[in-house]
């Protein structure tokens, strides 16, 4: 019989640190896919992971990489910062969606406006996990939260925000998709758009981003299975999962279009 | 030093952005605002063709926070604003303190509180030397009063920030900022910082471990640990750049307390305080945190009257009164909003201290 | 024929695993973590073709898959 080899090794780009993310919680998936994608494309050694607030704060344990923790939606003025100083590093930030689309709203709109040669891996799980589940700006209406008690409702709290659909009106965005972490396929799918994001960065492109729809179970009152099937079943439907823009992809696919 | 120096006519924001650039500065993030629009205009101008990166901010917000970053990836930045602005760094700044990082920053303050007006302020002392936002910690703070030390504290407070691995704050007003007078030019440095083996970036894993720039510690013991490195910083600061000029009698009545513009409105009065028949001694800090406790202290002793003139309702007199610890007596001379007391104003006053002076 | 070896320290309980293997070869075991866990294990270790779907829906990154 012929030896076994392991087909998943762990990432080297994580650092064996054990995550402190409620079971199931998906945040998990995301560091192992951009860890995967740090490895494949072969930049660990470049890469500077902008930690921001949330219940990632503790990114900067768990990427075994050069680290900034920034202050609450502050991630992507300070990856400018640091690229600006290191054009030939490769910075990403990992936000929430309190941190990127309430408090970092600014920050993160004018990076893709300046068109700045980073990546941002956006987790949009529609609530503040880490202060306990209050309203976010992309909780969905109805969905009932610590500071929406009987469901998000048009008059007291607006509509939630398409992140990816804004900032596809902005031309320095080169690379723009909006995946989930649920199925094996859609995860697959992720993983993808993730590499796709570094290598429009590594390529000099400008901004990307990718937004993930994750699950809080915690907070979303319900059970890893059941939040899985919600962001099926409801979540999709008002955050369509496609690739919005693809710079990359248009310069190379010109020809067969 | 024989080198030779270019001397011109420039405005106090001109020579304050020069004086960056001589410090070693090539990464400027600011966001426009009065009365310091030229340190950024000339920036944009002077940056670029020397290899720098000028970068105008959506906010003070994300200036701060682009100098964060800049810090962290080790270079010499740098961001200048006006008191609403300088107000939006708070949070910045105090990142910075958490995780021991250089920078510079510049306030050319204005009227206030509120939206304010745009004419020269001391208001803005406590921000400065109790402020960068929550916690322990504070930006070291120079205070130059003419063109030619805006150039030179700017120049310098990047050494000052590298020493003490701390925010350091130039303090000055709308009037220094805006007038002209002639500035000897230091010749522009190569931004050369001291070695940086905290900061992030491309490196060679075989020459050092990860870096990680972070300023949570949920253990407290760690979080007491930063702010007492912090601390002793400061202590250290203290005995090595605490700055100040005296000016005057050596046997005065009355000692008058200023720092910058209202400095220069002293300095005049101390010699027609004279003509008057008064004794006058200026004390004028160059840096107020450290604050220069000694001089007072000193003089405390042997006056029986200080006069303090800020530009304020009474903030650096508090700084005055902590150093004289109830030796003599303080009075303050405070204009606020952007109105200024007159030479006559401050003789007057002395006058009539001096003249109670000896009568009780 | 594949193996899959689970840190049961580190598993959470979250089902992720066992919903999503094509072979239904993973279970819940009996032990108890350190957490209070009862980590998943392989129950079906014929059926397992490799394909490492676990540890691809993994989010505690506790599965390895050998083939
Ligand atoms: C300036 C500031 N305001 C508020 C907070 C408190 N705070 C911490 S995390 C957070 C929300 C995080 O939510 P999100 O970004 O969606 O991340 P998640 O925990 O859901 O992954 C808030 C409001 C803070 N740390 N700083
Ligand atoms: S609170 Fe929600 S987002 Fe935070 S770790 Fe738990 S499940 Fe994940
Ligand atoms: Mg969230």
């Amino acid at each position: 019989m012929a030896e076994l080899t392991l087909v998943n090794p762990y990432p080297d780009a994580l650092t064996g640190v054990e995550m402190r993310y409620c079971p199931g919680c998906t945040h998990g998936t995301a560091h192992r896919l951009v860890a995967e994608v740090i490895d494949e494309l072969g930049v660990k050694d470049r890469t500077v992971a902008i930690a921001t607030v949330g219940c990632s704060v503790y990114a900067y344990e768990y990427f075994d990489t050069d680290a900034v923790q920034a202050s609450h939606g502050r991630g992507p003025a300070v990856a400018t910062g640091i690229k600006r100083v290191h054009p030939d590093s490769v910075v990403f930030t990992y936000q929430g969606d309190g941190d990127l689309a309430s408090i970092g709203m600014a920050e993160v709109v004018h990076a893709a406006a300046r068109a700045e040669n980073f990546t941002i891996i956006f987790i949009n799980n529609a609530v503040f996990g880490m202060t306990q589940g209050q309203m976010a700006p992309t909780t969905l209406l109805g969905q009932k939260t610590t500071t929406s008690p009987r469901g998000r409702t048009v008059a007291e709290a607006g509509h939630p925000i398409r992140i990816c659909e804004l900032l596809d009106t902005l031309d320095g965005a080169a690379f723009l998709a909006r995946e989930a972490l649920t199925t094996p396929a859609r995860i697959r799918s992720a993983k993808r758009s993730i590499r796709r994001a570094f290598e429009t960065q590594l390529a000099g492109a400008g901004f990307s981003l990718v937004e993930l729809l994750s699950i809080c179970p915690q907070w979303w009152g319900m059970d890893v299975l059941e939040a899985i099937d919600h962001v099926e079943d409801t979540m999709i439907e008002y955050y369509p999962v496609r690739v919005f823009r693809d710079r990359l992809g248009e310069e190379e696919g010109g020809g067969d279009a | 030093m024989s080198e030779q120096r270019q001397r011109v006519l420039i405005t106090g924001n001109e020579a304050t952005a020069e004086g960056g650039i001589a410090g070693g500065c090539r990464h400027f993030f600011g966001y426009p605002i009065t009365p310091q629009n030229k340190i950024p205009e000339y920036m944009s101008e002077h940056l670029p063709p020397i290899g720098g990166v000028y970068l105008q901010a959506e906010s003070e917000v994300a200036a701060i926070n682009m100098v964060y970053g800049a810090a962290a990836a080790g270079a010499r930045a740098m961001t200048t604003s006006s008191s609403p602005g300088i107000s939006l760094m708070q949070e910045g700044l105090s990142y910075m303190l958490g995780t021991e990082l250089p920078c510079v920053i510049v306030n050319m303050v204005r009227g206030g509180p509120g939206l304010g007006n745009v004419a020269a302020a001391q208001s803005d002392y406590w921000l400065a030397t109790r402020g960068a936002g929550h916690g322990d910690g504070r930006c070291i703070t120079l205070t130059p009063y003419s063109v030619q030390e805006l150039h030179e504290f700017t120049a310098g407070a990047f050494e000052i920030a590298d020493r003490y691995r701390n925010p350091v704050c130039v303090l000055a007003d709308a009037i220094l900022a805006s007038m002209m007078e002639p500035c000897e030019l230091l010749p522009r440095r190569e931004p050369s910082p001291p070695e940086r083996p905290w900061a992030v970036g491309p490196h060679d894993p075989a020459e050092r471990e990860r870096n990680i720039v972070n300023s949570l510690w949920v253990d407290h013991n760690l979080m007491e640990a930063v702010n007492l490195r912090i601390e002793e910083r400061y202590r250290q600061a203290a005995e090595e750049i605490t700055d100040w000029e005296e000016f005057g009698s050596d046997d005065p009545e009355v000692v008058l307390c200023a720092y910058g513009i209202s400095a220069r409105i002293c300095e005049s009065a101390v010699g027609q305080a004279a003509q008057a028949g008064v004794r006058t001694r200026l004390i004028r800090p160059k840096t107020v945190f450290p604050f220069p406790r000694a001089p007072y202290a000193r003089w405390a002793e042997r006056v029986e009257r200080m006069l303090v003139v800020e530009l304020s309702m009474g903030q650096f007199v508090e700084d005055v009164l902590l150093s004289v610890e109830g030796r003599c007596q303080v009075d303050l001379l405070g204009r606020a909003g952007g109105s200024m007391p007159t030479v006559a104003d401050v003789v007057e006053r002395v006058v009539a201290l001096a003249g109670k002076a000896g009568g009780h | 024929m594949p193996k899959v070896v689970i840190d049961a320290e580190r598993c959470k309980q979250c089902m992720l695993c066992v919903r999503y293997c094509p072979r239904a070869s993973l279970r819940l075991s009996d032990a108890t973590t350190s957490k209070g866990y009862h980590p998943v294990e392989q129950h079906d270790e014929e059926a397992c073709t490799g394909c490492a779907i676990c540890a691809l829906v993994c989010p505690s990154v506790c599965i390895e898959v050998y083939r």
